[in-house]
């Protein structure tokens, strides 16, 4: 195992480094995807290892660092699911990352971009290797600079600058909410490392609990991108490259939940039904509201970046049911509920970064994410449109693909809240259970949307005319990502009861309880639900083989031929007569007007001679999302003031910065003296 | 031996429902005709119409891609599939143990889907329209689905189709008030998903009126065809999950003779009865502005919301 | 209410030709007709919406009207083509999928009627698709077009 994380760090480092000496051309860039390939294939081999062993990892380092207990890293089965997730993504990512990043030669610094995606997948891959507090806040800080810096790549556009603002701000917030969570709970413990922690947490004042998990969920919530924290998703996902994008949706918002999972599961060992309830209450809210937004958006990456906010909130409901199923000591169901939560996490992960891929392809033959100028990308891109119609499929939940096994399995933890005694509390769970519901039917239509105006039909712009498909690496990584949907969606039996492994242990869960699997048939404990995917896959594959041969015994005409698109006889067609994004989300628009709110400007132009001519007529239409609006313009505003006051200390001489330099030292000297 | 039995018996119920489809579609406009005053077509006029499809040439957009030509195909296999896993003569169902109400659900979507992505694939605007107000339906129905089968599996302890049938048939002590809301909200979202009226009107020739019409107009010959009757398939197992969830009695509990007939003659006289209620129901009621279907769709929600409520205080 | 179809309508229906078998075997129980008006004054319009209606059922004959050609069988046309239908009209024909047939109704498709000669008329139907039978009238009543569409598929 130590090789293991030796060359992890190894292939991480070379890929960095490549990328410092040799950044351009094609060896340059393949020795930059072939560090982070090797990185993530020996973190994925070491999180395997882990998780079928069960013999966790350790490696301490106290002399690297002398405070706060120096570096500890260790891997037990929780942190190596997430690090086998890392290393899974990273393999695709990277690979696709050679071809893709040659577009931004001449734009951005190459050296930048390649050395910071290594950085960026090495602190990803130590969170959750951390085994003490120094060592996961300063991974987490390393991986939120990192990321920043990621964002920042595209400078001349000049959103990308104003995203990258908003995400430093909200992930600098979030790190002072998980500090001051570590901090509280490290009060009465002897040392800052993750056992002693969980040693000292049942000593905790019930208050005590309930701050740091408060704390713990506005750290890693706004990580994770639950509402209403998620602000930066939308804007910084869009902005940074597409294997980066891929990434920070797969990956490291879901670091997130495993910080949450951390905290509140395993070190504080669950805690009071409100818990639960808030997070399932969280959760329902950022699935509908997520996917609401992500219908109205016609840029392919935001509108993905919705879609993350969407799937975190499903992740939310399939924790929080767990944690709620566990205060009422129901640990079959508390185990069904986290599986479900970490299932979807895993599958998430695959299909998110799939699409994100695809998306990049797209976005990289064309020059624009602008769905209303795609189109017709089905005939020049085909096979990037067959994969991002895998993910796209899978994101739906249409059986037999991964999202449908996930999203089963939160429905059936949802479907077991009639065995929590409380009314109040369990009339939680049907709600969640319609919120999920109108989520995953919403996301359905989003995604009729996405990859119809995307790929099918006419091309709308002479950009979609000339798009040519993505090169072969890019085809490999997506590939990669899309055979991944497919086997765990057929697969889960297999991967759940390593899931349900993952928890063992931790509070309160007792191995016995993870009993999921019997066999072939994906089932669930008091029997309350049984599916198999494999039998459903191959009974649809075979049923599909069989119609075409039906058909030819019953005699059915096989002649064809190919005519005009019937527009009820008019002379010709273009691009202008077929549907646009807006349009397809217009009646979704009407209904959930209320939400919405947007706004209508309507201009006409009359003609100079008659007021019965119009000219010309402008109508602009727009959906700003009101809730962010409300929540972070007055703190935004405030901060404002208090920095145009603070600036003033900036006077520019040289003489009073070092008057503060001079009164800074004083002041430490005085209190290192008094400290003693 | 008994798996082999239970096997040819489940492919030959969802074969009977295949045969039965399209009369039960023939059915229903028969009934709204002499309602009408007229003579109207027999019943079995759909399957002259399915077979002189078969025979038609297929005339295919120049726009179109490989998904206009597979569509068909996988929406007819996803509803044979559902054919299959539902609950039609038999219980407990010789595939339990592949899907359960759950995989039902969205197996459909699944069907829904790939017809919506047809629709866009030709580049005009009445498929645009139809897959835009289709998937917007859809999405709307889906939390009343889900939240009747949650009032259903309260009930049975299970979203097993074969445990949920059994526990109604129990005895008179499993039939609720939750129930006759649940059928009600379920009765609802029938007429959404088949395109009945009010919500859609299947006879329509205004492409501003049509939903599901609309996705299909640019289909011919043998693709039509399998559209059409997968439509009708999806008219039966709506309507015999509608009545075998909240009505099972006749449903064979063993593999006898007389148990069968008995479930051939049961199933068929529900569907008769369904049929009836819904042509009157198309006869007397007109067709909803699409904006005020989302407000059919809030009641249904909430009928199904009390049947939820209610299973759970009657527990 | 419904009315049996008179035989003394046969008169006033023009068959232009032999009906295919095929077509006889085809449509002979189900036959799909979608209507395209090529300029037509609507009067034969009229009379064709009184097909579907209870007096004349054609619903009876396995007769039913779809919207999109690409579901038709057979096409209804009325009216002298005008200059701005012509293509339209051609246009349907080549969408819809073949066996295919063609009823012109009303004097106008047949001789362009009372519209002869006028500046906005291109010619009749047969002009621009091939017909397979012509009803006279003008408008003819609908047993007559019911009678000229049953001709076409070979039902007497």
């Amino acid at each position: 195992m130590r090789t293991l994380f030796a060359l992890m760090l190894a292939g991480y480092a070379l890929g960095a480094a490549a990328a410092v000496v040799i950044p351009r051309g094609r060896g340059g860039r393949g020795l930059v995807a072939a560090g982070a390939v090797m990185g993530g294939g020996a973190g994925f081999a070491l999180a395997l290892q882990v998780l079928l062993t069960g013999a966790p990892f350790v490696l301490e380092a106290p002399a690297m660092l002398s405070i706060a207990d120096g570096l500890l890293f260790r891997i037990d089965r929780l942190g190596a699911l997430f690090l086998g997730l890392v290393g899974f993504l990273a393999v695709p990512c990277g690979l696709y990352g050679a071809a893709y990043s040659e577009g931004y030669e001449g734009r951005a610094s190459l050296r930048f971009l390649g050395s910071m995606l290594n950085l960026f997948l090495l602190t990803m891959s130590l969170v959750p290797c951390a085994g003490n507090v120094l060592t996961f806040l300063l991974m987490w800080e390393g991986m939120s600079l990192t990321s920043y810096f990621l964002v920042l790549t595209e400078t001349d556009e000049p959103e990308t600058v104003l995203a990258g603002g908003w995400y430093l701000a909200m992930t600098h917030a979030g790190l002072v909410f998980a500090l001051a969570a570590f901090l509280l709970m490290a009060t009465g413990s002897a040392s800052t490392t993750f056992g002693d922690l969980r040693a000292a947490a049942p000593a905790l004042s019930p208050s005590a609990r309930n701050a740091v998990f408060l704390l713990a969920l506005f750290g890693f919530g706004s990580k994770a991108g639950i509402m209403p924290l998620h602000v930066w998703l939308p804007r910084a996902h869009p902005a940074a490259p597409s294997h980066v994008s891929a990434l920070m949706s797969g990956v490291m918002i879901k670091l997130g939940v495993y910080g949450l999972l951390r905290v509140g599961l395993d070190l504080l060992g669950g805690g009071p039904a409100w818990w639960g309830a808030l997070l399932i209450g969280l959760g329902a809210l950022s699935a509908v509201i997520g996917v609401l937004y992500a219908l109205m958006e016609h840029d392919l990456k935001r509108l993905l970046a919705y879609h993350s906010v969407e799937n975190i909130g499903i992740i939310f409901i399939g924790i929080g049911a767990g944690l709620m199923f566990q205060t009422f000591g129901l640990p079959a169901l508390a185990t069904l509920g986290m599986v479900a939560g970490l299932y979807h996490t895993i599958n998430h992960a695959c299909f998110k970064g799939l699409l994100f891929l695809g998306a990049g392809s797209v976005a990289h033959a064309l020059g624009t994410r602008n769905m209303e100028e795609m189109g017709g990308l089905i005939k020049r891109m085909p096979r990037t449109a067959l994969f991002f119609l895998v993910g796209a499929c899978a994101i739906s939940a249409l059986p037999p693909l991964n999202g449908f096994a996930s999203e089963w399995l939160v429905f059936q933890a949802l479907l077991g809240g009639s065995a929590i005694p409380q009314l109040e509390v369990a009339v939680v769970m049907p709600i969640a259970v319609a919120m999920l519901a109108l989520a995953s039917g919403l996301a359905a239509a989003c995604f009729v949307k996405a990859f119809g105006i995307t790929f099918l039909a006419i091309p709308r712009s002479a950009l979609a005319e000339q798009a040519h498909e993505a090169p072969r690496s890019m085809q490999a990584g997506m590939a990669m990502l899309a055979m991944a949907c497919v086997v765990l969606g057929l697969l889960p039996f297999a991967v759940v009861p390593i899931l349900g492994s993952t928890l063992a242990g931790m509070g309160g869960v007792t191995p016995a309880a993870i009993e999921l699997t019997r066999g072939l048939p994906l089932q669930v404990p008091g029997a309350s639900g049984q599916m198999s995917p494999p039998l459903l896959a191959l009974g649809l594959v075979v049923l599909l083989t069989l119609v075409p041969l039906g058909l030819r015994l019953l005699g059915a005409e096989r002649r064809g031929r190919v005519g005009d698109t019937w527009g009820c006889g008019r002379i010709g067609q273009t691009p202008r007569m077929e549907y646009t994004a807006t349009a397809f989300a217009e009646p979704l628009r009407r209904v959930f007007a209320e939400l919405y709110r947007p706004t209508r400007d309507l201009s006409i132009d009359f003609h100079p001679a008659s007021k019965y001519f119009v000219q010309s007529i402008e109508y602009r239409s727009e959906i700003h999302p009101w809730i962010e609006r409300l929540l972070y313009d007055w703190p935004i505003r405030g901060i404002r003031r208090v920095a145009v006051r603070v600036r003033r200390l900036q006077a520019g001489s040289l003489h009073l910065y070092l008057f503060y330099l001079t009164l800074a030292f004083l002041v430490l000297l005085t209190m290192a003296r008094w400290s003693r | 031996m008994v798996a082999i039995i239970g096997f040819a018996l489940g492919v030959s119920q969802a074969a009977l429902a295949l045969l039965l489809a399209p009369g039960l579609v023939g059915l229903v406009r028969w009934l709204k005709a002499r309602l009408q005053n007229r003579r109207g077509a027999p019943a079995w006029q759909p399957y002259w119409q399915l077979a002189k499809l078969f025979r038609k040439e297929v005339v295919v957009s120049s726009n179109a891609s490989w998904l206009f030509r597979a569509a068909p195909f996988i929406v007819f296999t996803s509803t044979v599939a559902v054919a299959l896993l539902v609950p039609l003569l038999l219980v407990p169902l010789p595939f339990d143990g592949v899907g359960d109400l759950l995989v039902v659900v969205y197996l459909l979507l699944l069907g829904t889907f790939f017809l919506s992505l047809a629709a866009l694939d030709p580049g005009s605007a009445f498929g645009g329209m139809g897959a835009s107000r289709e998937m917007t339906v859809a999405a709307l129905a889906e939390p009343t689905v889900a939240l009747a089968i949650f009032a259903l599996a309260l009930s049975a302890g299970s979203t097993n189709l074969g445990q949920i049938v059994a526990r109604t048939m129990s005895g008179p002590a499993a039939v609720s008030p939750g129930h006759l809301l649940a059928f009600l909200a379920l009765f609802i979202v029938t007429l959404a998903e088949t395109g009945r009226l009010p919500i859609d009107n299947p006879a329509t020739h205004l492409e501003l009126t049509m939903i599901h019409e609309a996705m299909v107009l640019e289909y011919s010959g043998r693709y039509l065809a399998l559209i059409e009757w997968a439509a009708g398939l999806k008219l039966l197992i709506f309507f015999s999950l509608l009545s075998n969830l909240f009505m099972p009695w006749g449903v064979a509990t063993g593999i006898t003779a007389s148990a069968i007939t008995l479930a051939v003659a049961s199933l068929l006289v529900k569907l008769v009865v369904l049929a009836a209620v819904v042509a009157v129901l198309e006869t007397r009621i007109a067709k909803l502005r699409l904006f005020r279907v989302p407000e059919l769709l809030s009641v249904s929600f909430v009928l199904a919301l009390l049947a939820v409520t209610s299973s759970f205080l009657l527990r | 209410m419904t009315e049996p179809l008179s035989p003394t309508t046969n008169d006033l229906v023009r068959l232009l030709h032999e009906v295919d078998d095929r077509a006889r075997r085809l449509f002979g129980r189900a036959l799909a007709i979608r209507e395209v008006d090529a300029g037509s004054c609507n009067g034969c319009e009229l009379e064709i919406t009184g097909l579907t209606s209870p007096v004349y059922d054609s619903e009876r004959f396995g007769v039913h009207f779809v919207a999109s050609p690409r579901h038709a069988d057979l096409l209804l046309v009325t009216g002298p083509v005008t200059r701005n239908m012509a293509v339209p009209l051609v246009k349907t024909y080549e969408a819809t999928p073949a066996p295919k047939l063609v009823v012109a109704v009303g004097d106008c498709a047949r001789t362009c009627g009372v519209f002869k000669g006028g500046y906005g008329v291109a010619g009749s139907v047969d002009q621009f698709v091939p017909v397979d039978a012509f009803v006279d009238g003008c408008p003819p009543e609908p047993a007559a077009i019911l009678r000229g569409i049953l001709t076409a598929v070979g039902r007497r």
